[in-house]
This record gives structure tokens, C-alpha cells and sequence, in this order.
């Protein structure tokens, strides 16, 4: 199977050749599929940033090359404008990119830039709007009279109205309180699994992305360091912990359990705790 | 990309230049400047650049350095050393069509771009050694009488250092939104002039919000610090003129009274 988007080999460095040099990303090989939910962390310098916007075009890379769906990206102008609609991506704190006089016309501003005829327009504002789990009457709204949490909801909804194949939300719960960032989480996964878009959300929480993701890939050192499943990426807990991350906190207690000689299987979200325990619990009142 | 932009960058160091008090510098400039425009012949303009490279050894900043910060003048520069060159009376020594090439155009062209080059080399020299925050102490220090005549200097200096400081906040802001809206199919460079106007409103409004709002909580932040403008504000770096800050003062006075007497001289 071609994969969505592969990266090879790819370096990225800033102000190269003066005394400012930064390198963000060192020889990363990556190839993101259809229908996944891919989890992206990092701690913070890692190349996160520099990683993402690579996959949509915005940044060429120093070295290596981008294929989307087997082409190189940057061999026509006019793929490599495409892309930007292929890729979705919401920034961090997308909500200051708001700018049009109603949520609505915002909305509309990445379709409307796509060339699209007035009703299919209105289709995709409507579909994305309810997506993003932004009610209809906020549409006809100012989008600086809208709350924090809804402000974040209209500009993904912005991005989501373009009809992505690969979504990528960097850090799309960021300041939110715990209820709001589980509600938006509810929402992409809904969407993820109603629409099929692919996507690949960074994270500083490691309980999200185990809720959410079905692949992980962790960054350091500039370059990719595991990918894997996130049964498999915890059960590397003292290497993600000498990178300066962490487990999800139950995974943690799963693991000082069986080293207390508790016989637990590795579990990494809490509702596979909860049910590890109380199948051993059910299976030690049998005995 | 923008953030390439520099103005007035600060190249910090420890050489005797950038230790100077800093309205030393910022009257050694002034002084500087006028000698630069009574300067009448090329004795006075040797003495000039003479010092201007004596600094430019002592501060440790390469002729590089100072060639960069001048590439966005070098329009000015080549365009009055053009004009020079043509529109001079006198004895033309090469002609063709309309246009003539006089001794005297030769020498005022020479001398205005010399003029110029002098001009903003001093200036660069003192935003290369000075940071911007010791710039508008210096500026506060100095305009300090004017407080007499009712003048804001407290205030007018703390809008400078927060515009200064604000500068790359803006720049790195501007550099996000661009991106994002680019991501959503924005498009900044083709089209005509309006269209190229018109697009620059995803970028403008997002900017303007959010310098509002930065705006905001910097006064509170300021407040919430019991800020109440200058009266009766005591410093943490007190500005003191030293032994030093006297001897560069007093040079430059009397390169200052060389340069009038050699243009006595005719020289």
C-alpha cells in the first residue's frame, strides 16, 4: 500500500551558514497511512513543530525529500499548493488566526480559497461546524465574542471544512480545562472514525494519546525514536523516561504494582486498569 | 523570512566601546554628525574616517558587519551618487548625449557618498555596541531637562523600550499567523496590487487583535507591579559617567574643533 505521506531522510536546518545555525530535524524516515490516528511526542524542542509543517509543505526541507502519495511534493507548484488542502493543519492556539466577521465566513475562508462553488461552500461550513461540535447558532456570530473552547472549535472546524485526507492538530487542547479538552478529543475521534480522515495530533499528554492514538511516534534527539503501538511504546517506560517523558499515570501504577509483585498486565489507559484489576480481583476470590 | 529582519541589532561584547556610558555615545554621535557636515575638504574627512576606523578596531566589529547594515541605504547611496555625478556645473571631461561627467561632479559625488557612509557607519556603530534598553536610559537621562518645560520624557522613553521590546514579540507573531493562514490556502505573493491588499486583511486583523490584547496585559502587568509612571522611580543599573566616558567626550570635542579649524585652512 502507497502510504498517505512518507518522509525520507529528511534534515531541516534554520539560518543555515550564519552564527545562528539551529538543526530542528536530523535524518527522519516516516510514512503515515490511511485511516490511522497517530500520536506525536516530544518533549518541547524536539522538532514537533518543524516536523509538521514539513508534511504540508509550508517548510522545504534542508534535506531528504516529502512524497505524497508517491510524489515528491515539491516537484510541481501546483501539488505543493494542493498539499495545503490535502494536509490540514491547525496550529497551536489556532483560535488567534480568526479573523473574518462571522464564525461562519471564517470558516468558509479555506474552501472559499479552494475555489468552491457558494452551495458546496455552505455544505462543507455546516458539516465541519457540526464536527468540531460547534452548535448552528454560533455561525452567524462574531468569532471574538465566542469563549475560549469555542474559538478553538471554530478554527479546527476552519480546517476541517477543507476536506483534509491527513488532519494534524498541534497540541489542539492546550490551555483548555480537562472537560473541554476531552469534549474536542470526542469530537476529532468522532470524526476520525465517521470520515475517515487520517490523523496526527501532537501531544504533551501522554493519557491522550493513549486514549486516542492507535500508533505513536515518539521525537528526540531530532529524529524519530519509536514507533509503535502504544502497547508497545509504554512498555518502554525507562527509555521514554530518560528522554525527559513520561507514561500515562496508570501505566506508572500498573508498573510499581507488579514490581511489588502484583502479576498485572501492561495497561495504558484507566478503563484497562480498571478491568485488569478486576479480572484479577474476580479471579483471586474464585481461588 | 521575517524574522531575518534586524534593526539596530545589538552585537554584545566587553570592549572598551561598548562599556562607555551610553550617552556618551549618543553625544559622541551627535558631535560626530555635525563634524561630518563642517567638514570642508578631504583633510577633515581623512581625520573623520580615521576615527570611525579606530572605533570600528576597538569595538571589534568587522568592516562586513557594518557593509550589512548598510545594504538597505545602498539605494540612497547609489542614486545621490548618481545625481552628483551628472547634475554639476562646470568643465565636462566626458560627454555623451545629454549626459556630461564634470571634475566637480566627480568630487561632490565622492564627497556625498563619503558624507553618508560616515553618517550612518557612527550611528551603527553605536546601535551595535549599545542594547536597546541602554539607548533610551541614555535618551532619558539626556532629555531630562526638558521635564522642565513639561515634556513626558519618562513616558516617551518607556513607550520606546516597549515598542523595542515588542519588536521581535510582533515579528515571531506575524511569522505564526502568516503560516496559518497560509495552511488554510492563503495566498500573500501573486494577484494585483488590491488583491495582494486585500489578502493581507487574515494577516492584519488576527495581528491587531492580539497586540490589543498583549497591550492589555502588559498594563495590568505593570500595574498589578504598582507602576505609576515616573515620579519617584529609583533605577537598578544607575547610568555613571566615568573616568573613560570623559576622555572619548573630550575627543571627540577636539576632533570636532580640528575638523573647524582644518575647514579654516581650506583644507
Amino acid at each position: 500500500m502507497t502510504p498517505l505521506i512518507e518522509i525520507r531522510d529528511l534534515s531541516c536546518t534554520y539560518s543555515r551558514g550564519t552564527p545562528f545555525e539551529l538543526t530542528a530535524l536530523k535524518k527522519v524516515n516516516l510514512s503515515l497511512y490511511e485511516g490511522q490516528f497517530v500520536g506525536l511526542i516530544g518533549h518541547t524542542g524536539s522538532g514537533k513543530s518543524s516536523l509538521i509543517q514539513h508534511l504540508n509543505g509550508l517548510l522545504s526541507p534542508t534535506e531528504g525529500k516529502v512524497y505524497w502519495r508517491g510524489t515528491d511534493v515539491h516537484s510541481s507548484k501546483k501539488l505543493l499548493h494542493e498539499l495545503r488542502f490535502h494536509v490540514g493543519l491547525v496550529f497551536q492556539y489556532p483560535e488567534y488566526q480568526l479573523f473574518e466577521e462571522t464564525v461562519y465566513q471564517d470558516i468558509a475562508f479555506g474552501p472559499r480559497n479552494m475555489g468552491l462553488s457558494p452551495e458546496e461552500m455552505d455544505g462543507r461550513v455546516k458539516e465541519a461546524a457540526a464536527f468540531a461540535g460547534l452548535s448552528e447558532d454560533l455561525l452567524q456570530k462574531s468569532p471574538f465574542e465566542l469563549s475560549g473552547g469555542q474559538k478553538r472549535r471554530a478554527a479546527i472546524a476552519g480546517v476541517i471544512a477543507m476536506h483534509p485526507e491527513l488532519l494534524i492538530l498541534d497540541e489542539p487542547t492546550a490551555g483548555l480545562d480537562p472537560g473541554g479538552c476531552r469534549e474536542i478529543l470526542d469530537n476529532l475521534n468522532d470524526y476520525h472514525k465517521k470520515s475517515g480522515t487520517s490523523i496526527l495530533m501532537v501531544s504533551h499528554s501522554m493519557e491522550e494519546v493513549a486514549a486516542y492514538a492507535d500508533r505513536i511516534l515518539v521525537l528526540g534527539e531530532k529524529t524519530v525514536k519509536m514507533d509503535g503501538s502504544p502497547r508497545e511504546i509504554f512498555a518502554r517506560a525507562e527509555e521514554l523516561k530518560a528522554m525527559g517523558l513520561n507514561v500515562p499515570q496508570v501505566t506508572d501504577i500498573a508498573m510499581r504494582l507488579r514490581a511489588l509483585g502484583i502479576d498485572l498486565p501492561p495497561v495504558y489507559t484507566v478503563e484497562q486498569a480498571a478491568e485488569a484489576i478486576l479480572a484479577r480481583k474476580g479471579g483471586s476470590t474464585h481461588a | 523570512m521575517l524574522k531575518d529582519i534586524t534593526l539596530g541589532q545589538y552585537f554584545p561584547g566587553n570592549t572598551f566601546i561598548h562599556r562607555l556610558d551610553p550617552r556618551t555615545k549618543l553625544l559622541t554621535v551627535v558631535i560626530y554628525i555635525v563634524a561630518v557636515f563642517l567638514a570642508g575638504g578631504w583633510g577633515g574627512y581623512a581625520l573623520l574616517l580615521l576615527l570611525a576606523a579606530l572605533a570600528m578596531a576597538v569595538a571589534k566589529l568587522g568592516p562586513k558587519t557594518l557593509l550589512k547594515g548598510m545594504k538597505p541605504v545602498l539605494f540612497v547611496i547609489l542614486f545621490t551618487a548618481v545625481l552628483n555625478l551628472f547634475y554639476a556645473p562646470g568643465e565636462p571631461i566626458w560627454s555623451f548625449w545629454i549626459l556630461h561627467i564634470t571634475r566637480e561632479g566627480i568630487r561632490n559625488a565622492a564627497r556625498m557618498v563619503l558624507r553618508i557612509v560616515l553618517l550612518i557607519s557612527s550611528t551603527l556603530m553605536m546601535t551595535y555596541t549599545t542594547s536597546p534598553m541602554a539607548i533610551t536610559d541614555g535618551l532619558e537621562s539626556l532629555l531630562n531637562p526638558l521635564k522642565k518645560l513639561r515634556f513626558p520624557v519618562h513616558e516617551l522613553s518607556m513607550m520606546m523600550s516597549i515598542a523595542l521590546r515588542f519588536i521581535p514579540t510582533l515579528i515571531e507573531e506575524t511569522d505564526k499567523i502568516m503560516s496559518a493562514q497560509k495552511a488554510r490556502g492563503a495566498d500573500f505573493e501573486t494577484g494585483n496590487l488590491i488583491e495582494k491588499a486585500r489578502a493581507l486583511l487574515p494577516l492584519l486583523v488576527p495581528l491587531f487583535v492580539s497586540a490589543f490584547r498583549r497591550a492589555d496585559e502588559l498594563a495590568v502587568a505593570m500595574e498589578s507591579r504598582c507602576y505609576h509612571g515616573g515620579e519617584g522611580r529609583t533605577r537598578m543599573n544607575e547610568l555613571k559617567m566615568a573616568g573613560r566616558d570623559w576622555l572619548v567626550l573630550s575627543g571627540a570635542l577636539l576632533a570636532l574643533l580640528a575638523v573647524i579649524l582644518l575647514r579654516i585652512r581650506g583644507l
